[in-house]
């Protein structure tokens, strides 16, 4: 909860910094601030509390969560810096700042809400910060339109979420998530209609915020309009959040009614698997294709969620923290070259290998992380959420998701052989010290999570 | 902790050669494997008592708790055998490259000690989840290599070698999974697995998850596509790591994985099997007598050669299994050798097709010589070393069923046919026009072909301790799969 609060008076202080004139001192107090946050975060690691007149929990759960969280904004706002160098960027900076910190605090509600209300208000705070964030170059139309399109869609879906939480309150009589829980449990065999459809209505929200299909169209528009730091935040960080806060709910609300939507579930799960790696295949632009396989991601996300059971959660955690690693260093390798080449299709990374061996390599593994090839941390995410889901019976979906994986390497390795087999373009690439530390950190932590799984496995 | 140095000294070396630069980066490289190989022999005393062997082989430690997997590895004859023939090819890889210029070298030979880390890492792996990390591993690096030091095509020829195998892979990890959640103890340990049979009626789908797998790396008909092509544009020394070591990953997988932990499944498909291997044999050997291409006849060969083992090996009876076991060592070697020659005759003359070569011989008496004893070795005649092996495995598969044996022995005929022409065109008769200037050998080249041509004779007519060693495997294999 201290947590939540903290960040909540650094975003403070982001908007306070234009009047004091730290415009140039503010994104490394942000950075440092952020730092300080993660490891108080830290300390709440096995003190399970609950705040606000139940309002918010702290649980081992939402630590983690929080902490890759915090961890993502920390880098993100660590790429901010040197992302963010025209002059009418540098005239809204602290603005930028402050809207992603509060994007955070949206996050870290999803994370340990213990009431429908929280949830929906972190939900919002964090979707409301991303449609100003998306349509924040005022002066392209691609991001108008992510930010317009975004907001439409966004907003629709929210209502979906808030109408099925009425619907839930009218039949429990309380918005707290344990409470649902307990009224789920004792009516476990006679369930109410009404709070049949509030469920549903709210799983539909939910997969809409993960990008899950057939709610998928948002997502690779809204990805390719968005200033790319923009779109990795919200490929890793948004992706995450919704993804947790979609876990808790059903696990804690609703583990019992979820034979009604079992079949909704399995077959969204196994359509975005085949959809975004299918769709992915034709992509020319780096940040759709990243869109594309996000929403592959998603599918393989949602297979934890359906096999609610054992240690999913932990799976969960580890999947995540593999996939924002790796998308963060692609992100980082991309925005250079994006910068460099002034393009954003994929034969813009063409002969890289040459240019810049060490960029190269460092996007290989990323590429290679997110196909799930091992030693990376991808692969192992991918394992426990394949042996999980196999555990818990669904062998066939489990043989769908291997059977994509396989179509997904073809895009994945699209990358790399763009960048070892094709003739240069002319251009000078170097990344900045910070594009530098930002990739080093993110490729070593893969290659530490694929050879010390254990860590996380029984971590939650 | 012996087998862990074995595999660290590798690993190791990739490291630490990444930090030099030039012609060290070669000298580095072959001293290490050469480490590597003397070290092996060490490794092989210490197997030879079995009393220390044990302890000082074998590590079995946990890796990750939940689900539960080991680091567990381990050395026995076979793993030995595959170590063994790993071990002793290395060095003349990476030798092979010696007089070649190569752009950022340090990273070619890292990838290639890399390369070695996982094919040692699979032999030793007890661990089925271990065991499908290094056969991953091992990809990585020799798709790079072919992708930044191949020839025509590479991109196309080495994404589908690439999305092929991973395809095969991926449907061993989900037959790994089914197998890790559907046996009792849970566990993926080979130990268990060979004891703790999955019930029959799962192991016919099983059988095929794994033997895809196997067949696309070995390759079997019809998962052989992507071989001849990517054998033809990768880097000679790709090409010598591919053909050597890295199928006979696939082989060894058939003994180690397939026949003892799905003996029923093996037992109910093994006629399809054996009909893929043996229609494979005469397909690929009336190939490679229509290539023109140097290259793609050795592939081709290749294929027909390994469709020969894993015949013998589906035969499922004592003598094919010891036969695979000893061709595997001999092909290896042998194969090596075969591509190692082909690429000195198309980096001198910058020719591969066979019409457009000849007399070589007057050129070259000395490469004619090593030459034409790799060619007898892989026709397989008397006193080299594929012969025994070669022989084994008629019989084993004459055992099961007479006609496969007698398919299948039209290899040998056909083996001759299109290896003794390739050589009659290509090293006999006049000048061709297009030879005008043919260097004889290298020093280095010279050491490596004459260390292959001495290796073919000595196996060829002291087979006795590899067969000594071989023997109690095979005895073992069959035991554990076939005896109930």
């Amino acid at each position: 909860m201290n947590t939540l609060i903290y960040t909540a008076c650094l975003g403070l202080f982001g908007l306070l910094a234009e009047i004091f004139n730290l415009r140039k001192y503010l994104i490394p107090i942000m950075v440092l601030g952020l730092a300080v946050i993660f490891s108080l975060n830290l300390q709440t690691w096995n003190h399970p509390e609950t705040h606000f007149n139940g309002m918010l929990t702290d649980s081992n759960f939402s630590t983690a969560f929080s902490g890759l969280a915090i961890f993502i904004m920390l880098i993100i706002l660590i790429l901010a810096g040197d992302f963010y160098t025209s002059s009418d960027d540098e005239k809204h900076i602290s603005d930028y700042m402050a809207i992603l910190v509060f994007t955070l605090c949206g996050a870290l509600m999803m994370f340990s809400y213990a009431n429908m209300a929280m949830l929906f208000l972190g939900i919002e705070t964090l979707s409301i910060s991303l449609y100003v964030m998306a349509g924040s170059r005022r002066f392209e139309v691609k991001s108008n339109e992510a930010g317009f399109k975004y907001f439409l869609m966004g907003s629709f879906a929210s209502a979906f979420l808030l109408f099925g939480i009425a619907l839930i309150f009218g039949v429990t009589g309380t918005f707290s998530i344990d409470g649902i829980g307990v009224y789920m449990r004792a009516h476990a065999d006679q369930l109410d209609p009404l709070f049949i459809v509030g469920m549903l209505l709210m799983i539909f929200a939910m997969l809409f915020k993960v990008s899950a299909a057939p709610f998928h169209f948002w997502a690779p528009d809204v990805y390719e309009g968005a200033p790319s730091l923009i779109t990795a935040l919200m490929s890793t960080l948004v992706k995450i959040a919704a993804f947790a806060a979609f876990y808790k709910l059903l696990s804690v609300c609703f583990v019992f009614a979820l034979g009604k939507a079992e079949i909704i579930l399995t077959v969204s799960c196994a359509a975005t698997i085949l959809i975004g790696n299918l769709v992915a295949l034709t992509q020319d632009n780096f940040k759709r294709l990243l869109a594309y396989s996000g929403i592959s991601h998603a599918g393989y996300m949602l297979l934890a969620i359906i096999s609610l059971q054992g240690s999913t959660d932990s799976a969960l955690f580890l999947y995540s923290t593999g996939y924002a690693v790796a998308s963060l260093a692609a992100f980082a390798i991309a925005i250079t070259v994006f910068k460099a080449t002034g393009t954003e299709s994929i034969s813009g990374f063409n002969g890289l290998g040459k240019k810049n061996p060490m960029l190269a390599a460092g996007l290989s593994m990323a590429m290679l992380s997110l196909a799930g090839i091992p030693p990376f941390a991808g692969f192992f995410g991918k394992y426990f959420i394949f042996s999980e889901a196999m555990r818990n019976g669904y062998q066939n979906l489990v043989f769908l998701a291997i059977i994509s994986s396989i179509i997904g390497v073809f895009y994945y390795m699209k990358v790399i052989v763009a960048m070892y087999s094709k003739q240069a373009n002319e251009f000078e690439v170097k990344p900045t010290f910070s594009y530098q530390l930002v990739i080093i950190v993110c490729i070593v932590l893969s290659i530490f999570i694929g050879i010390f799984p254990g860590l996380f496995t029984k971590l939650l | 902790m012996l087998t862990l140095i074995l595999l660290l000294i590798p690993l190791i070396a990739s490291i630490l050669v990444l930090f030099l630069k030039g012609e060290s980066v070669k000298w580095f490289s072959f001293f290490a494997t050469i480490i590597q190989l003397i070290f092996t022999f060490y490794v092989y005393s210490v197997f030879q008592n079995k009393e220390a062997a044990k302890s000082l082989l074998a590590i079995n430690i946990e890796w990750i708790s939940s689900p539960k997997i080991n680091f567990n590895i381990a050395l026995d004859g076979m793993s030995l055998l595959m170590v063994f023939l790993s071990n002793l090819l290395m060095p003349l890889i990476v030798l092979a490259g010696f007089n070649r210029t190569q752009e950022r070298s340090h990273i070619f030979y890292s990838l290639v000690l890399l390369m070695h880390f996982a094919l040692i890492g699979v032999f030793v792996s007890f661990d089925g989840f271990l065991y499908y990390i290094f056969w991953e591993l091992a990809l990585i690096p020799i798709y790079f290599i072919s992708l930044n030091w191949g020839g025509v095509n590479r991109s196309t020829v080495t994404l589908k070698f690439f999305i092929y195998t991973l395809a095969g892979s991926l449907l061993m990890l989900f037959g790994f999974l089914f197998l890790y959640w559907n046996t009792n103890l849970h566990s993926l340990s080979w130990f268990d697995l060979t004891v703790n049979h999955i019930c029959s009626c799962k192991q016919g789908f099983l059988f095929w998850m794994f033997f895809i797998a196997y067949a696309i790396k070995i390759p079997l008909i019809p998962f052989h596509t992507w071989q001849p092509d990517t054998y033809s544009t990768a880097p000679t020394q790709g090409t010598m790591l591919l053909s050597g070591i890295m199928l006979k990953m696939g082989l060894y997988s058939l003994l180690r994985w397939l026949l003892p932990i799905i003996p029923n499944g093996v037992a109910e498909y093994t006629p399809i099997a054996i009909a893929l291997c043996v229609i494979g044999v005469v397909y690929a050997s009336v190939i490679a007598i229509m290539q023109t291409d140097i290259k793609k006849l050795f592939a081709y060969s290749s294929i027909a050669h390994v469709g020969l083992i894993a015949a013998g090996i589906f035969a499922l009876n004592m003598q094919g299994i010891q036969g695979g076991l000893v061709q595997m060592l001999a092909h290896g070697i042998n194969v090596v050798g075969v591509f190692y020659c082909a690429d000195i005759i198309i980096n001198r003359t910058g020719n591969s097709n066979i019409n457009s070569l000849g007399g070589i011989r007057l050129l070259a008496p000395r490469f004619a010589t090593y030459f034409i004893i790799i060619v007898l070795g892989s026709v397989a005649l008397p006193l080299t070393n594929s012969f025994i092996g070669e022989f084994m495995l008629l019989f084993g598969i004459f055992e099961y069923n007479s006609w496969a044996a007698i398919m299948a022995g039209l290899t040998i005929i056909l083996g001759a046919v299109y290896m003794l022409r390739m050589y009659q065109k290509v090293m006999l008769g006049d000048l061709n026009e297009n030879v005008t200037v043919f260097e004889d050998l290298k020093w280095n080249e010279e050491l490596v072909l004459a260390t292959i041509a001495i290796l073919i004779f000595v196996f060829g007519i002291f087979p006795k301790p590899i067969l000594e060693l071989v023997e109690p495997i095979a005895t073992e294999i069959f035991k554990i799969s076939f005896v109930k």
